[in-house]
């Protein structure tokens, strides 16, 4: 775990040798990018099992050989009896990075349950999604560069998961904002494309002002008590953690400590109101749009959040059952994305709503206390997004010809795409919460949490949620899979409504390419109804388009001359079927105990890995074992520090401390821990699920479902008469679906709005500013500077200076006109001449000598 | 065996030798006059030797001998050049190096 640091340093490595080299390697740099992410998927699992080792030897007493026993943590386990376990104390190991007066911090590795998911899980991921990349850009005009940003993605998010100061956190996080614009506008040369780029990197970058100031804000408000307390400083994110509990800190401090992070996790995760930029990041390939979807970067956000949770704990007053603003944002962003991802045409989008939805969700849980249900959702939610966008690439790839609109070109595909469609099921009913598949675990763990803290109503707007996305991934799944195909999916094809960047893959004009067309164009099957008179009304357009539209993946596993819908390659089957299989086992990984009671399967407690490897235990740690511990693992420790004096506190007498451990108004978080004690996690309460919760929420996800399918086959198959048309008929219907069609305006709201504000007055204000005053200044600093450079001109350097080289020149010029009559050119004459001086040098020595 | 009489003898053969340099328009009699300079050099040289019973000034004098050999022998051979290109070897014709 001390070299966990690699797991980030490998790929970051990987990808100054992608972008130095990649070009030139057989695989374009592909092997790099892999290679790296593969040892660090080795390391980090390595890590994660020396992780559940110490955790149980520190459980049942082996804590000697962890290093960080001593006989006060002994005793303290002894007062508590068996039920407590301890505080698993995380593995730092850093390096110092910057000092300066006094004030120094590291850069390195923090590892704990938390950081060691998800290392885990961005390595996992990003690897498969690497595997998937290989197929699904092959012959990209910027292959390698692709790569060389995945992987520095990957990097990234490494980086800021294991941050053990806020400053590391940073860099992960902006990292992962510049990869995330490289990649989203990775087909730059639609504008489109880069514009969507520059909204996703403009919109999170407001959030990052967020996060500076929280930083700052915090960094001011913890550094005096780390420093007194811990011999560390206020960057520390253990002392951040620990201060925020130790009720040192003003809550105002707090409070506007948690306000400006969670602004940036806003901006990051994409939660109301800056979640309009993740839509739009589906403009970058989708490879890309599921490593972004799935582990990294939206899941920043709730990192964040996670990390230092004990600040939003107290600041938001969670403990006590605050209406936090966490929550709030999370329940609108649970209801709003998923209301929207009802109007969404094109199948990604579908899937980058409910993305938000579900971080909706995740924000939702860590408002109300949920603390662990929300990184266990983080952790579900990967596994069954990534393989959902994987399964939509794969249909984009192979099933409707690059192109992601479900009416125009998808339908019927289930026939074509068997293990896409399984792979896509499974992971539909995960993310809809049905009982064995994972999301039902993490997600009824939020929802069931939020109800238990007291939350009524948030705890109806989850369940309304859950019945939403049961809705909006039917639609989705019945567009996608079933009724007839359209389209591309029927085997037309139309170009000019590509709406993403295949239109600049490579060219590549084959016989094949021009056959196809000729063959489509003229079998157009007449009776696909709209679709096939939507291909013929682009029919003309073949000519002027067709040489932008083959991409060399084909000419690897087509083997059928038509290119109609078909199956993915190996490569990139094989992700989506891991994933697949995840989505279904990975909620086993915290089923929480009782509902295995309450369905007659008792897995008894031993299968809450998640809560007992992650979750960190609320148990105050007295101060001199944090210490100590701090200064064996190069804690920035000044030497003959003594921190416990500074607080004068005597180290033994922590042996009588007894938390009251199980109490809920009590313990970490809920109230000041005892002098010379510190905690670095409050105690956040479990729901206790019961049969009936349990009923409930799956019979809203089973009504959602009905309700969808019954709509589907009523609108989309039957096309019943009074649905049909509705939103011609209806005011009501047409004011609604135009409200969402524009995404509550939000999008117009920002362009008109603030960015008419900014652009207009502010601006002119601004210019005039600029113009009259600091202009002004400018000018006349300059003016001065000229007249005072003339006045040295005419004075100091032409008089002054050049008259002294003058003058030197006009010396010697003389003396040697005055000379020259010496220089007769006459041997005889220098002869007399030497003779004279010799003569008169020798009558000086003689009267010299004589007198 | 006085003293006065080689520097005498020395401070004459010098003078006459001076006189040469400076008077005389022949190359080839102001190399013969830079002769007898050294030679009245030598004279000094060997008569100080004698007198204070000390080696050195008569090494000292053959240095100046073969020095003076080494000279004539450039000497001669530049006013042999400066014969063939100008047909004459008379020194105030020879101004060329006028500043």
């Amino acid at each position: 775990m001390e070299n966990a640091w690699l797991i980030a340093l490998i790929p970051a490595v990987a990808f100054v040798l992608i972008i130095a080299f990649g070009k030139k390697m057989p695989f374009k740099g592909a092997e790099f990018g892999l290679a790296s992410i593969g040892a660090s998927l080795v390391i980090a699992t390595g890590a994660g099992i020396q992780w559940m080792q110490r955790t149980d030897s520190a459980d049942h007493g082996g804590e000697a050989a962890q290093g960080m026993a001593s006989g006060v943590r002994g005793a303290l386990r002894a007062a508590e009896g068996a039920e407590a376990k301890p505080f698993i104390d995380p593995v730092v190991s850093q390096w110092v990075w910057w000092q300066n007066s006094g004030l120094e911090f590291g850069i390195g590795s923090h590892i704990d349950g938390l950081s060691i998911l998800l290392l885990w899980l961005v390595a996992f991921i990003s690897f498969l999604v690497q595997i998937f990349s290989l197929d699904y850009v092959r012959g990209d005009r910027r292959y390698t560069h692709f790569f060389a940003a995945l992987t520095l993605f990957s990097s990234g998010m490494l980086v800021m998961v294991m941050a053990s100061n806020m400053v590391q956190l940073i860099l992960g996080w902006e990292i992962m904002g510049l990869c995330s614009f490289m990649l989203i506008g990775h087909w730059w040369e639609d504008s489109y494309n880069s514009h969507s780029a520059l909204k996703a990197f403009f919109t999170v970058r407001v959030g990052d002002v967020g996060l500076l100031i929280g930083t700052a804000i915090l960094f001011f408000g913890s550094n005096q008590w780390a420093v007194d307390n811990l011999g560390t400083n206020g960057f520390d994110i253990r002392a951040i953690q620990a201060w925020a509990l130790s009720g040192d800190g003003s809550s105002w401090t707090l409070l506007m400590a948690s306000v400006a992070l969670f602004i940036a996790a806003i901006g990051k995760s994409g939660q109301f109101p800056f979640h309009t930029w993740l839509p739009d990041a589906m403009a970058g390939p989708t490879p890309v749009s599921s490593l972004l979807h799935s582990s990294t970067m939206v899941v920043a956000g709730v990192f964040l959040v996670a990390r230092i949770y004990p600040v939003f704990w107290e600041g938001f007053n969670i403990a006590n059952g605050g209406l936090s603003f966490i929550a709030i944002i999370g329940g609108i962003t649970i209801i709003i994305a998923a209301l929207l991802a009802f109007v969404q045409d094109d199948i990604k989008k579908v899937l980058a709503y409910s993305t938000v939805s579900q971080l909706g969700y995740m924000m939702l849980g860590l408002g109300t206390g949920a603390w662990l249900p929300a990184v266990f959702h983080v952790f579900t939610h990967a596994f069954f997004k990534c393989c959902l966008f994987l399964a939509a690439g794969s249909i984009s790839h192979s099933g409707s010809h690059h192109s992601f609109d479900m009416k125009k070109d998808m339908g019927g595909l289930r026939k074509f795409m068997p293990i896409t469609f399984g792979a896509w099921c499974v992971s539909t009913l995960a993310l809809t919460g049905v009982i064995p598949f994972a999301g039902f675990w993490s997600k009824d763990e939020i929802i069931d949490n939020v109800g238990d803290a007291g939350y009524t109503f948030l705890f109806w707007v989850g369940l309304f949620g859950a019945a939403l996305t049961a809705m909006y991934m039917t639609r989705a799944t019945y567009l996608t899979f079933f009724g007839d195909p359209r389209g591309a999916a029927a085997g037309i094809h139309h170009d000019a409504d590509h709406g993403y960047a295949t239109e600049h893959r490579e060219t590549l004009v084959t016989a094949a390419t021009i056959d196809r067309e000729l063959v489509t164009v003229g079998a157009a099957p007449k009776s696909l109804g709209a679709a096939a008179a939507h291909g013929d009304d682009h029919g003309d357009d073949h000519d002027d388009h067709d040489d932008h539209d083959d991409h060399d993946g084909h000419g690897d596993h087509d083997g059928h001359g038509d290119h109609g819908p078909h199956e993915s390659g190996k490569l990139i089957l094989i992700p989506i079927v891991i994933l697949a299989v995840l989505a279904l086992t990975s909620g086993f990984a915290n089923p929480t105990p009782l509902a295995g009671d309450a369905l007659g399967l008792n897995l008894g407690e031993g299968v809450e890995l998640i809560k007992e490897y992650v979750e960190p235990r609320a148990e105050a740690v007295s101060l001199d074992i944090a210490a100590g511990h701090a200064g064996e693992s190069v804690q920035l420790l000044e030497p003959g520090f003594v921190p416990n004096e500074a607080a004068g506190f005597v180290p033994n007498e922590a042996a009588g401390f007894v938390p009251a451990a199980g109490d809920k108004k009590a313990g970490c978080g809920r109230s000041t821990p005892e002098v010379g004690t510190v905690c670095y996690f409050p105690a956040v309460s479990h729901a206790v699920p019961t049969l009936s919760k349990i009923l409930l929420s799956l019979g809203v996800v089973a009504i959602g479902y009905a309700a969808a399918i019954g709509f589907c086959i009523a609108f989309y198959k039957n096309k019943h008469p009074k649905l049909v048309g509705l939103t011609e008929r209806s005011r009501i219907a047409r004011g609604g679906y135009l409200f969402l069609k524009n995404k509550y305006y939000l999008d117009a709201l920002y362009q008109n709005v603030f960015v008419y504000f900014v652009s207009r007055p502010l601006a002119k204000a601004t210019y005039w500013f600029n113009q009259n005053v600091l202009d002004a200044a400018v000018d006349g600093v300059g003016a001065g500077g000229k007249r005072a450079g003339e006045f040295v001109y005419k004075n100091i350097d032409q008089k002054l200076v050049d008259g002294a080289v003058n003058a030197s020149g006009t010396i010697a010029s003389e003396t040697g006109h005055g000379l020259q009559p010496i220089q007769s050119g006459r041997v005889n004459h220098y002869a007399s001449l030497l003779f004279g001086a010799a003569a008169v040098g020798a009558i000086v020595l003689v009267i010299l000598n004589v007198s | 065996m006085l003293a006065v009489n080689f520097l005498l003898l020395a401070a004459v053969l010098f003078c006459i030798g001076v006189f040469g340099v400076i008077a005389r328009r022949n190359a080839v009699m102001v190399l013969m006059s830079i002769e007898l300079i050294l030679n009245a050099v030598n004279l000094n040289l060997v008569a100080f030797a004698l007198m204070n019973n000390n080696q050195e000034g008569q090494v000292f004098a053959l240095y100046v001998i073969a020095i003076a050999a080494a000279e004539v022998g450039v000497g001669l051979a530049m006013v042999l050049m400066i014969y063939r290109n100008r047909k004459s070897i008379a020194l105030d014709e020879l101004s060329e190096m006028k500043g």
